[in-house]
């Protein structure tokens, strides 16, 4: 299990403040849920964690260890990340993608070992993309994309796992399904989610960003309240515990004037 | 099941070695083929005699020796054009295949980055102008002006750290423009109606002019950098999904991507200056192995080469004998024979 955590992140891009002063930590095991209104930063934020940006000030650390300090492929190994959205630009089978998921742990002319091939066929599994696996990439929907990102990262066998909006474009029983398959796996998972209810559901703790920084912290009952969604979204709700999950569930009201 | 890593298209499957073997199989026979045909008296037997003979293992030649005249058109002039038809097709489809994952676009094609362009004013220079006082060749200015060229755009696109392909396109696109107007400034204003139709016949692409020392040069830069592109064969299998996907992969994709450009345009740089602008290859060849065996660059880079060697053999073999007396620039054919049979592919691929 390892631990990812982020110390006073700042990050701007064309002379613009996307992320000031962000301590983020995911506790090793957990599910860690990013929540925030559009251009909060929280795209950034994953990147930043994921190691595919240089803070302009702050570290990020796996297990302790500054990311920037280990090599990319060691990086690759120990942690893996779900773009949201990204395009191919030649066509190739779903299982040619996800045996992508093993470019770190190959050789320069290496074919695929059977640990290789293992860590593949579990990925399709864990995914349902079986039955798929001979399709080409051009023919998927973007749920079939989406998931098969997922799987390219599971192939990855991670320790850690970030993602941004898994479950985009995924049907509701897809979303359920991603998201239970998180919480199931011995991952450290860093997942941003746009639905509510679902993140207070699944994630073990939420970080909430607004304009940069981190507005709340916390366990899901102690940040989703009226007054921090009212605060950074500007949507008037009722939260209450639904009697049926014992979550924290938003009935959303009306938005507000002020935001 | 379908075992992994086998080439996998509807209807067959075969696993990569025995696809790489039987390519370069159909390589070596094309070569030696190609070698006799066109002159009536010879077959086979004769060329790979010339060949023992010369490697010194004439005790293995399965016959004769041929008159002295067909062993010199033989060796001196069929062989090493043949072979720096295979070198030069290999390079070109190549390096194609490596541009078109780079720069993540499709259309993607070895002379993007201003290398042909580059090549043409260097050779004008040479060839119009008379750069070098004679002291320099044709193959050596356009290899200079190559380089060049593309020197230009490495450092426009800050040596591989731009990141967005269209910006790396359009700068190949700018550099490419701009070296064509000096070149044809250079003939409007210095050329005579020779030179001009010379440097024309040079531009569309030829082999005609091939002798071991071009090739050995072409081969020189062309093979130990198509050796080291195969290094980057999983980092080109990674740029699939982009850049950030590419480093979560543990790929150091901005250094990675400097040095495929780099090889790239070595490869077409030394390609060009052994036999002017061979078109279309290189964007024909990596797109129809990738419909046959995949996307996988593990394998793709290996056929590619090995077909595109092919290719060009064949192509060459045509242009120099199916209009004699004349003599077609190669590059015509390339195009007049590959664009169709593209066309055939791709309709074939299009099918469920």
């Amino acid at each position: 299990m390892t631990l990812l955590a982020a110390h006073d992140l700042a990050w701007s891009a064309g002379g613009v403040t996307i992320l000031d002063g962000v301590d983020v930590t995911a506790r090793p095991g957990e599910m860690l849920g990013v929540l925030g209104p559009n251009g909060a930063g929280k795209t950034s934020l994953l990147r930043l964690l994921a190691g595919l940006r240089r803070p302009d000030r702050g570290t990020v650390t796996l297990d302790g260890t500054p990311l920037h300090t280990l090599p990319r492929r060691i990086v690759a190994r120990r942690l893996a990340i779900v773009e949201q959205s990204p395009e191919a630009h030649t066509d190739l089978t779903v299982s040619d993608a996800v045996a992508l998921g093993r470019t770190p742990h190959r050789g320069r002319f290496a074919p695929l070992d059977a640990a290789d091939r293992a860590a593949i066929e579990r990925a399709l599994d864990l995914t349902g993309l079986t039955a798929l696996r001979t399709r080409s990439w051009r023919t998927l929907s973007g749920g079939e994309r989406q998931r098969t990102q997922l799987a390219r990262a599971l192939a990855q066998e991670p320790a850690v796992i970030v993602l941004d909006e898994p479950t985009n474009h995924l049907d509701i029983r897809y979303q359920l399904d991603v998201l239970t398959l998180l919480r199931r796996l011995d991952l450290t998972v860093v997942t941003a989610l746009h639905d509510l209810d679902l993140a207070a559901r699944y994630c073990d703790r939420l970080v909430v960003l607004h304009d940069g920084r981190v507005a709340a912290a916390g366990a899901p009952g102690a940040v989703l309240t009226d007054a921090l969604i009212r605060q950074i979204y500007g949507v008037d709700t009722v939260v209450e515990t639904s009697p049926h999950t014992g979550a924290p569930t938003v009935t959303y009201l009306r938005t507000t004037d002020a935001r | 099941m379908r075992s992994r890593g086998a080439v996998r298209r509807p209807g067959r499957t075969v696993r990569p070695p025995v696809v790489v073997v039987a390519s370069a199989a159909a390589l070596a026979v094309s070569v030696v083929v190609a070698a006799f045909v066109g002159t009536a008296q010879i077959g086979p037997a004769d060329v790979l005699g010339v060949m023992l003979r010369h490697a010194g293992l004439g005790a293995l030649a399965p016959s004769p020796p041929v008159p002295p005249l067909i062993d010199s058109l033989i060796w001196e002039s069929r062989l090493p054009r043949v072979l720096l038809a295979a070198t030069v097709g290999a390079g070109l489809s190549v390096s194609g295949a490596v541009l078109q994952s780079v720069t993540r676009n499709p259309l993607a094609e070895p002379y993007l980055l201003g290398v042909s362009s580059g090549a043409s004013t260097g050779a004008v220079a040479v060839m119009v102008l008379g750069v070098g006082a004679g002291a320099v060749t044709l193959s050596t200015g356009a290899f200079a002006g190559a380089l060049a060229a593309f020197g230009i755009v490495l450092l426009l696109i800050g040596g591989g750290r731009v990141a967005d392909p269209a910006r790396v396109v359009l700068t190949g696109v700018l550099v490419s423009q701009f070296f064509s107007a000096i070149t044809s400034l250079v003939l409007m204003l210095d050329g005579d109606a020779d030179a001009t139709r010379g440097f024309t016949y040079w531009l569309l692409g030829s082999l005609s002019g091939a002798r071991w020392e071009p090739l050995a040069a072409a081969a020189a830069v062309i093979v130990p950098a198509t050796l080291i592109c195969l290094l980057y064969a999983g980092a080109l299998d990674a740029f699939t999904f982009g850049w950030d996907t590419a480093a979560s992969l543990g790929i150091d994709v901005a250094r990675a991507r400097a040095a495929l450009m780099v090889l790239a345009a070595l490869i077409t740089a030394a390609a060009v200056a052994a036999s002017g602008a061979i078109g279309f290859i290189g964007l024909l060849v990596p797109h129809v192995v990738r419909l046959l065996a995949g996307p996988g660059h593990r394998l793709l880079l290996p056929l590619a080469a090995l077909v595109g060697a092919t290719f060009l053999v064949w192509v060459d073999t045509f242009a120099r004998s199916a209009f004699t007396p004349h003599e077609v620039p190669v590059g015509v054919i390339t195009a007049l024979l590959g664009a169709p049979a593209f066309a055939l592919v791709l309709r074939k691929a299009g099918r469920p």
